[in-house]
């Protein structure tokens, strides 16, 4: 590139940085403010930091059940998920089979339809079963957006893995099972972590389905988006348990965003 | 007779009819598992926006009414508000997106030093939750907060406006929060699309004279044209079906004056408990999400059986 105009695209860059980061600072800057300095500081620093909203975030224990609940449901559902999904993703990858075509379409529709349109059903079907305000009563929702990640994810993988290795396998004799248990299962356990990992996240950051079907095992979103409340909002604690839930998921992000970026691009991508 | 046909497949291709077993094997769990979470529930909202089912008033019952929770839509104004608002914040937020999205992955295309940490950043706003993005700028637009005090500092304005209850004002909040939240991730997608663009072509325009300009419109933009319907698409998906976002920044106000219509149906279901009406405002939300989905469906599958061959 001419070196003349690296400087130029340098600062642009700088300024887009700052752009994203600027917000976080202030949000931590402003949990750890006391109160009734929130709004009157402007844009400096606050002059010294207070750790009073983050104790009493953990003394109250409610956001601690929150990130418990959020941990069981996200686990659980990314866990069945991968478990059928990843089988579901080889078999479109790798197999002919009529209405192959069909089923892609099938699973790429369903992962673009919007949430609401299945609430009411889901609503009604829960509070039939009696699963409102239950574990099960927000993974089987989940599974709605989680399996077709899932499948579209790890399709984009098998597509790339060389089919070399398997024909090798089966000319040599191994069954279409036993190379996929034996051969293809190791070599996809990278996939497999960023795959859950994507899908955890989606679960982790769910917030209509756990609005619509919990009362009282609120998911984290939830239980952030209530402790808002609707008039005189506690700031200070409501940005500490903001960075307190989103802290996890950045330290995976930070740590694996090459993977994360790879496993969303081949597999076609969901914003 | 299908049975004959299906008889003589298998004798031509044993192979292939052992592999549709297996798939069946292989897909069949999660098949159904999705019909029954997914599929079914999608055609019970639809029957059940034909019924007026209010559960406040049970003894009413659930009277099959055809159409008229769709007609009571074309005669509501708050229905039409919520759909400009789904209309007006997808247009604006995804062109943004787009248009900075690009910018910016032109910017992470260069090598420099530090370039995966700026990567790393960049994903940050996407992997946290939209609730929290709310919030975060919510907080930044309160009396007296960040936006206020940088636009009053630089003077650029002379008195802070009260974003949150101005009925135009408020989405301006709205629409920096989508932008901040999703424009790094649309800069990744574009930028693993222009990796893919053949370093040479740039080498020959370079070669025929073309400036930075001409490259970019000749060589960059034909060429990173797949990835930006995708995020096009995708985004614009996402974009119609917004609800966490809005739902936490203004609650949909002051009054209904930001209202989308994803919230709107969850409002007429689970607020109003008026399962009928609030089932026919989910299946509005659902169309044009469908006919998107088709496009990027015949898409893909295009480039699936090109790649096959």
């Amino acid at each position: 590139m001419s070196g003349r105009r690296v400087p130029l695209a340098g600062l642009a860059l700088g300024a887009a940085l700052t752009a994203i980061v600027a917000p976080l600072a202030f949000a931590l800057a402003g949990s750890l403010s006391p109160e009734a300095q929130l709004f009157e500081g402007g844009l400096a620093a606050p002059g010294s930091w207070h750790l009073g909203h983050y104790r009493m975030l953990f003394a109250d224990g409610t956001l601690l059940r929150a990130i418990g609940h959020s941990l069981i449901v996200a686990a659980s559902t990314t866990l069945l998920c991968v478990g059928l999904g990843a089988p579901c993703a080889y078999a479109l990858a790798r197999l002919r089979f009529p209405g192959r075509g069909a089923l892609l379409a099938f699973v790429l529709a369903v992962a673009m339809f919007p949430q609401i349109s299945i609430v009411p059903p889901l609503y009604l079907g829960l509070r039939e079963l009696g699963l409102i305000d239950t574990y099960p009563g927000l993974v089987l929702p989940y599974v709605t957006f989680a399996m077709p990640l899932t499948i579209w994810l790890l399709l984009g993988f098998f597509r790339q893995l060389p089919p070399e290795i398997e024909q090798a396998a089966r000319v040599d004799g191994a069954s279409r099972l036993r190379v996929l248990l034996e051969i293809v299962a190791p070599l996809s356990a990278p996939a497999l972590a960023t795959t859950a990992l994507l899908t955890f996240i989606y679960c982790w950051n769910e917030f209509l389905f756990a609005l619509s079907f919990t009362l009282e095992r609120q998911t984290v979103p939830l239980a952030i988006a209530l402790l808002r409340g609707q008039y005189r909002v506690p700031w200070g604690q409501v940005l500490a348990a903001a960075l307190v839930s989103t802290a996890p998921v950045a330290a995976l992000v930070l740590l694996f965003q090459r993977r994360i970026v790879q496993g969303l691009v081949s597999g076609g991508v969901k914003g | 007779m299908a049975d004959a046909e299906h008889q003589r497949a298998r004798l031509r291709d044993p192979a292939e009819h052992g592999e549709s077993r297996l798939a069946l094997l292989l897909c069949g769990p999660a098949l159904l598992l999705i019909s029954a979470v997914a599929l079914f529930p999608l055609l019970y909202t639809f029957w059940e926006s034909l019924h007026l089912h209010d559960l406040r008033m049970p003894w009413r019952g659930r009277p099959l009414i055809g159409l008229g929770n769709y007609t009571e839509a074309l005669a509501d104004a708050r229905f039409w508000g919520a759909l400009g608002h789904t209309a007006f914040f997808a247009a604006v937020s995804v062109s943004l997106e787009l248009v900075l999205g690009l910018a910016l992955a032109l910017l992470l295309q260069r090598s420099f030093a530090g370039r995966g940490f700026a990567r790393a950043v960049a994903l940050l706003p996407w992997a946290m939750p939209a609730v929290v993005v709310a919030i975060l700028w919510r907080f930044l637009f309160e009396p007296g907060g960040a936006a206020d005090a940088l636009l009053l500092q630089t003077g650029l304005l002379a008195r802070a406006p009260a974003w949150l209850s101005d009925a135009q004002l408020s989405w301006v909040p709205i629409v920096l929060a989508d932008v901040w939240k999703t424009t790094p991730f649309v800069a990744l997608l574009l930028l693993a699309g222009l990796q893919a663009i053949d370093p040479a072509l740039y080498e020959a325009a370079r070669i025929d004279g073309a400036g930075p300009l001409e490259r970019l419109l000749h060589v960059t933009l034909p060429g990173l044209q797949p990835a930006l319907v995708v995020a096009l698409l995708f985004r614009s998906v996402d974009a119609l079906r917004v609800f966490d976002l809005i739902y936490v920044l203004t609650a949909g106000g002051p009054g209904t004056a930001t209202e989308p219509l994803a919230m709107y149906s969850f409002v007429a279901l689970l607020r109003n408990l008026r399962f009928g009406y609030g089932s026919a405002l989910a299946v509005i939300v659902f169309v044009p999400t469908l006919l998107l989905a088709l496009v990027y469906i015949r898409l893909a599958g295009s480039s699936l059986r090109q790649e096959q061959r």
